[in-house]
């Protein structure tokens, strides 16, 4: 049983590479259009990567952040802060 | 929704950022409001751990099932819920291994074909850095706030 040709051409790979590149913040980018591929695909592994890390580090703030607040007037303040932006 | 390599054409189902940034916003802050009312006090670790999943949790809810990283969360999660050992995950012969690396990042990566995984990727990224800024924002807020 063959495997399925994927009938998705090179252009379009190519796009949605560019696309992810553009996600990527300004530091990681590497300069525009010149990245390979490869190159590229570690940046986003990387960037993941860093955003996993940040999500657990925030969280480990928050849990602290938690147990010392006054919970619901803080947590009015918060809503008011997110909802100003 | 057909699902074939028909993914690469598919339009953006994300349209702006707004909508989905405050849905994201009531979710967690509805999550971590639970998460306070549920956990001890005491277990500062756990309750870490817990938030981490509301943040997971979030973020896969508010992208909605249209998304295979979002459905590949829940699974993951309600799996954890229930205690059932996950099965190890096996990489899709016909998708190949191409970008293995981050095949293991984005969840469900791993039976996806290159193109739905770089699809799915940038929509993953884009809602983690937004769950991200959410956090960073909470934190903000609540450092700055009292007397």
């Amino acid at each position: 049983m063959s495997s399925r040709r994927s009938r998705v051409s090179e252009e379009e790979i190519n796009e949605l590479i560019s696309k992810l590149q553009s996600l990527l913040p300004e530091a990681r980018r590497r300069g525009g259009g010149r990245a390979s591929a490869a190159k590229l695909l570690k940046e986003t592994c990387n960037y993941i990567r860093s955003l996993n890390r940040e999500v657990d580090d925030l969280s480990g703030r928050l849990s602290a952040l938690m147990a010392t607040m006054d919970h619901n007037s803080a947590e009015a303040e918060i809503i008011r802060s997110l909802l100003r932006q | 929704m057909d699902s074939k390599s028909s993914a690469c054409s598919s339009p953006n189902p994300n349209p702006t950022l707004g909508p989905s940034k405050l849905m994201l916003a009531f979710r967690f802050l509805r999550a971590l409001s639970l998460v306070r009312r549920t956990t001890p006090a005491s277990s500062r670790t756990c309750r870490g751990r817990r938030i981490e999943r509301a943040a997971y949790a979030s973020m896969a809810y508010t992208a909605g099932a249209s998304r295979a990283w979002s459905r590949a969360v829940l699974r993951r999660l309600h799996h954890r819920a229930r205690r059932r050992a996950v099965a190890p995950r096996r990489l899709s012969t016909t998708a190949g291994n191409r970008a293995e690396a981050l095949r293991r990042l984005v969840p469900g990566g791993g039976g996806m074909d290159y193109c739905t995984l770089l699809e799915e990727t940038a929509d993953y990224i884009k809602c983690l850095s937004m769950q991200v800024e959410l956090m960073q924002g909470i934190v903000d807020s609540a450092s700055s706030y009292g007397p």
